[in-house]
Parts: C-alpha cells; sequence; structure tokens
C-alpha cells in the first residue's frame, strides 16, 4: 500500500496539467468572444471586462458595414466547397489507380508525386501568379481553386489505404462483371471512409484558412476570402480590436463546428503515415 | 488485386485528373520558378536574362542573410518545445484508454483555426496597453514587455503563439505513435523495479523513436516555411528584427516586383529544407531504433 500514494499523486498531477493545458487552449478563444460582444471603447478600459457587462451585436453589423461581408464568406464557402470535393476525389481515384493497376511508368508516376511533395508551395507561387496574370484570372474564383486541386498528399495517403484493403471484396465485383469504375465507387471509395474522412477534414481547414495563395492573387473584395478579409481589417482598423475579434470568431468558428462533427471518424494512424499539415 | 486485361486501360481514367492538374499547376510553375530565377523581370519590361546574378546578389544580400538567421532562430526555439509539450502531453493522455471527444476538440481548436484569426487573437492579447497577458502579469506584480514591439520579445512572442497553435498537433501525432507501442514492454519494466523516468528512457523513447523523427521532419520542414505569424504579429519588425524566408520572397515579388530574385529565393528554401531533411534521415542510425 505505501507505494499506491506515490502513484495516486502522480495521476492527480497529470490530471491537473492536462486541465490547466486544456484551460490554455480554451480561453483566449472565450477572450476572442467576449471582446466581440463589447464596444471598442469598453475594450479600451482597464481592467478588461472579461465578461461583457452589456454584451452587443454590434461589431458583427459593423462587419458588413465595412466590406461586403457577405460576399466574402460566400467566396469562402464556395472555394472551400469546391476545392474540398475535387481534392478528396482527385486523390482517391489516383490513389486507387496508383495501387490497383500495373502499368508502364508507374514507378516514375509515384517518383513524380513524391518529387512535389518535397518542394515547398513557395517555389510555386511566383510563376502561378505570374501566369494568372498574364491570362487575366486575376481577381477571380479559379485562380484560388485551380492550383489547390491536386494533392500528392491525397494520392499517397488514398493509395496507402487501398494497397491494404483486402482484394475479396473487389473481385466480387469484378466477377459480376462490373467496370473497374463502378467497382471503385460501390465498393472501394465507400470502404475508404476513414481515409475520406481524415483527407477530406485536412482538405477542408487548408482551402478555408489559405493565406499566402489568396493574399498573392485575390485582394479585391470580389474575390477575397476570409483570411485575407480579416487581416485587411486588422489594417485598416487598428484600434478596433471588438470588429477584428468577431471577423476572427466568423472564421475560426466553422472549422471548429465541422472538426467537431467528423473528429471520431478521423484516423491518426493514416496522418502519422503520411505526416505534412 | 490487380486489374488485368481489357480493364487495365482504366488507369488512365483514374490517375487523369490528378495528374494534369498536378503537371499544370504544380510540375510547370517548379521548372518554371528554376527558369525564372535566371532573369530579371519586374512584369512590366521584357524579361532579361542574367545567369546566375540573382544568386550572386543572394550571397551578398544582407537582408535576405538576416531573413535566414531569424527562420533559423525561430526553429531553434520552436521545435524544441514544442516537442516536448506535445509529447509530454502526449504520455499524460495516453493512460487513458481512449482520448474523449471534448479533449480532442479542445486541444485542435488552435490547429484547425486559420493562422490569420490565431495571429490577430494574440496580436489583441498581447497588446501593451490594453492586452490581457500584461494585465494578468501585472496582478502579479510584473510590469510586462510590450511584446510585439521589442527586440527579443517580438520573436518571442512569434515562438510562444506558435507553440501554443501546434501543441495538438504534435501530441496527437505522438499519441499515434505511443498507442502502437505494446504495454507488456512497460509492464515487464515495471515488474523489474524500473521507476517511470528510467521507463521513458529506456522502453518508451527508443520505440518511439521513429515516430519522434517523423515528427521532427514534418516540423523543420513547416517551420522553415514560416510566414503568416509573422506577417501578422510582428510584420517583420520591429527594426525587421523578424523578417523570415518566405515573407522575403513576398516582400520581394509584391513591393518590389522582382519576380526572378524572389524565384531565386524560393529555391534556395527548398535547398535548405532538402538539405536539413536529408541529414535528418542520414543521421537516424544514430539514435533511431525500428523494432523487429
Amino acid at each position: 500500500m505505501a507505494t499506491r500514494a506515490p502513484v495516486q499523486a502522480g495521476r492527480w498531477f497529470g490530471a491537473a496539467v492536462i486541465i490547466a493545458s486544456g484551460a490554455m487552449m480554451v480561453l483566449p478563444f472565450l477572450w476572442t468572444l467576449s471582446s466581440s460582444l463589447q464596444t471598442s471603447e469598453s475594450l479600451l478600459q482597464l481592467p478588461p471586462q472579461l465578461i461583457p457587462a452589456e454584451p452587443t451585436l454590434d461589431a458583427y453589423r459593423e462587419l458588413t458595414e465595412v466590406m461586403p461581408f457577405g460576399r466574402v464568406v460566400l467566396n469562402s464557402v464556395v472555394v472551400t466547397m469546391v476545392v474540398t470535393v475535387a481534392q478528396v476525389v482527385t486523390s482517391a481515384l489516383a490513389g486507387y489507380g496508383l495501387a490497383r493497376f500495373e502499368f508502364r511508368g508507374r514507378q516514375a508516376l509515384l517518383l513524380l508525386y513524391l518529387a512535389t511533395l518535397m518542394v515547398p508551395a513557395q517555389v510555386t507561387i511566383v510563376p502561378l501568379f505570374i501566369g494568372m496574370s498574364r491570362l487575366g484570372q486575376l481577381n477571380t474564383l479559379h485562380a484560388l481553386i485551380l492550383p489547390m486541386v491536386a494533392s500528392a498528399f491525397g494520392v499517397f495517403l488514398f493509395r496507402q489505404y487501398f494497397m491494404q484493403m483486402p482484394a475479396a471484396l473487389e473481385e466480387a465485383a469484378a466477377l459480376d462483371g462490373a467496370s473497374p469504375w463502378r467497382t471503385f465507387w460501390s465498393v472501394a471509395f465507400p470502404y475508404a471512409r476513414p481515409a475520406v474522412a481524415t483527407f477530406g477534414i485536412l482538405a477542408f481547414m487548408a482551402a478555408w484558412n489559405a493565406y499566402l495563395w489568396p493574399l498573392f492573387v485575390a485582394r479585391d473584395e470580389s474575390a477575397m476570402t476570409l483570411p485575407v478579409g480579416l487581416a485587411s481589417l486588422h489594417g485598416r482598423f487598428q484600434t478596433d480590436w471588438n470588429l477584428v475579434m468577431a471577423g476572427s470568431v466568423i472564421t475560426v468558428v466553422p472549422v471548429i463546428i465541422v472538426f467537431a462533427i467528423i473528429q471520431r471518424h478521423i484516423s491518426t494512424g493514416l496522418l502519422l503515415g503520411g505526416g505534412s499539415k | 488485386m490487380t486489374w488485368l486485361g481489357s480493364s487495365r486501360r482504366w488507369w488512365i481514367a483514374f490517375v487523369g485528373p490528378s495528374l494534369l492538374m498536378l503537371v499544370v499547376f504544380t510540375v510547370v510553375p517548379i521548372v518554371a520558378a528554376a527558369v525564372l530565377s535566371f532573369y530579371e523581370w519586374d512584369l512590366l519590361t521584357p524579361p532579361q536574362f542574367i545567369g546566375l546574378g540573382n544568386f550572386i546578389e543572394l550571397a551578398g544580400d544582407d537582408n535576405f542573410h538576416a531573413a535566414v538567421i531569424h527562420t533559423l532562430t525561430f526553429i531553434i526555439g520552436y521545435v524544441p518545445i514544442v516537442m516536448g509539450i506535445g509529447l509530454g502531453l502526449a504520455l499524460l493522455l495516453n493512460r487513458r484508454s481512449q482520448m474523449s471527444g471534448v479533449s480532442r476538440v479542445v486541444f485542435f481548436m488552435p490547429v484547425v483555426s486559420a493562422w490569420v484569426a490565431v495571429a490577430l487573437m494574440w496580436r489583441w492579447m498581447l497588446n501593451s496597453r490594453f492586452g490581457v497577458v500584461n494585465w494578468a502579469l501585472d496582478l502579479v506584480g510584473i510590469d510586462g514587455p510590450a511584446w510585439l514591439y521589442e527586440r527579443g520579445w517580438a520573436m518571442v512572442s512569434v515562438i510562444a503563439a506558435s507553440v501554443w497553435k501546434d501543441a495538438g498537433f504534435v501530441m496527437i501525432l505522438f499519441l499515434a505513435g505511443l498507442q502502437t507501442i505494446s504495454k507488456d514492454y512497460r509492464e515487464a519494466a515495471e515488474l523489474d523495479g524500473a521507476s517511470a523516468w528510467q521507463g521513458f528512457w529506456r522502453i518508451t523513447f527508443p520505440l518511439l523513436s521513429p515516430a519522434v523523427l517523423l515528427v521532427s521532419i514534418i516540423l523543420l520542414i513547416n517551420s522553415f516555411q514560416v510566414f503568416e505569424q509573422v506577417w501578422i504579429l510582428t510584420e517583420g519588425g520591429p527594426l525587421g528584427s523578424t523578417t523570415v524566408v518566405v515573407e522575403r520572397i513576398v516582400t520581394n515579388a509584391f513591393s518590389f516586383g522582382r519576380m526572378g530574385y524572389a524565384a531565386a529565393m524560393s529555391w534556395v528554401l527548398f535547398a535548405l529544407i532538402f538539405g536539413v531533411t536529408l541529414l535528418q534521415t542520414h543521421m537516424q542510425n544514430r539514435w533511431v531504433h525500428y523494432g523487429d
């Protein structure tokens, strides 16, 4: 019994550390929410009002006045949905193609995908920007979407998943005379649900949160997405922190909700197998 | 299984869409960036071939050297701290059989949020006069610095915000690694009278070392590309003390209209990342332990 006491103490200490760390993660978000519900004057008072005495939605209303906020949100929604679906579908198809077909040049293709994975995105940004501006595509949604469609990371993730899939499932379909295309959609793709959820949430996050590429090609309000709009808000209204925090709330809440819904289907083992955010 | 016979040509339909997009929007731009790095081009006048001119200029560019040094400073501060905290949290949470949905969401809130929003949140919290951080420090009698406007403290702030954002991501990767380690090993060590400390360094860490290597490679690749938090939090200041490589690329391409020079910088960044990753995988024999 004498040895149990330190073990118990250790457990309690561990739990305390986890709860304290969890609080460290959540509190900044709560303060952001609280700030967004105050006036800019009440934010410039000491001590700060941690819980707003008179909560107001003025900051959210003002957002729609200083920029076409509805348009910016719509741009973000359209770009994110198209990019997420396109990335999942093209990556799953290519992953299956590279896992289940043998053809001349397959090794070379795998090497090509691997090579692009190693080159940082910043290398492609300057030529892509020049290309888009020459084609008159600056400040269009195409310019935002097209370069984000193919994902070498996604192809590897799906290929790995399909290589581990038991062949019996597809063989049954093939014996029934189904084409590879039909077999993929009716058997393989449904089977890959954990990979779709894991990669889908990554694609969703990457598209919704993207800043560097949109900063190059979509500075105009007609094609602006939330992160670029949010950053421009800060430049224009240095002191209106309630406004900036309201924009931040609108930017982060959708991703957190989507993550909370999907998280139980996410396979972390797949992440470790593939790497990269 | 493998599709054979007349079905085999279907591979084109499967790989085609992804391959086409990859070639047009990734492979061609990579090659174009390589060509572009030998030119001087402001997009207004015709491009001029200048051979290795851009790279020679880079070698003597003090601003670029400073940005490389700041990037390395960021890495040296950020990578060990975020790995230590992420591993610590993973070890504490691993004792429970399964991580609850609530704790997953809590530790992942910063990870899934846009850097722009997170950086603006921190910019507000670190405000020297009205920020909650200095207010809280004041409560315990500490006069907090003007975090983002003082040399030294600005980089500390960037590193702290980055650790806060990514700790949950590192934790989840280590948790995935820990779950592959059989409990039998640790229980055997405990029966032999090993302390928790010995158990960690002799049993858990060696078995976890492949995951540690992988996480450190991912973090290094990502942190060489550090940009958004710097761009929003400090804008490279004060007095250029937090400029980083990607910020130089953006500034040269955008503000100075020097496309070739920016492309040359992006290739130097790639060379740096490639070199360090190569070095890491090369040195792994010394400390990474692959089970049998």
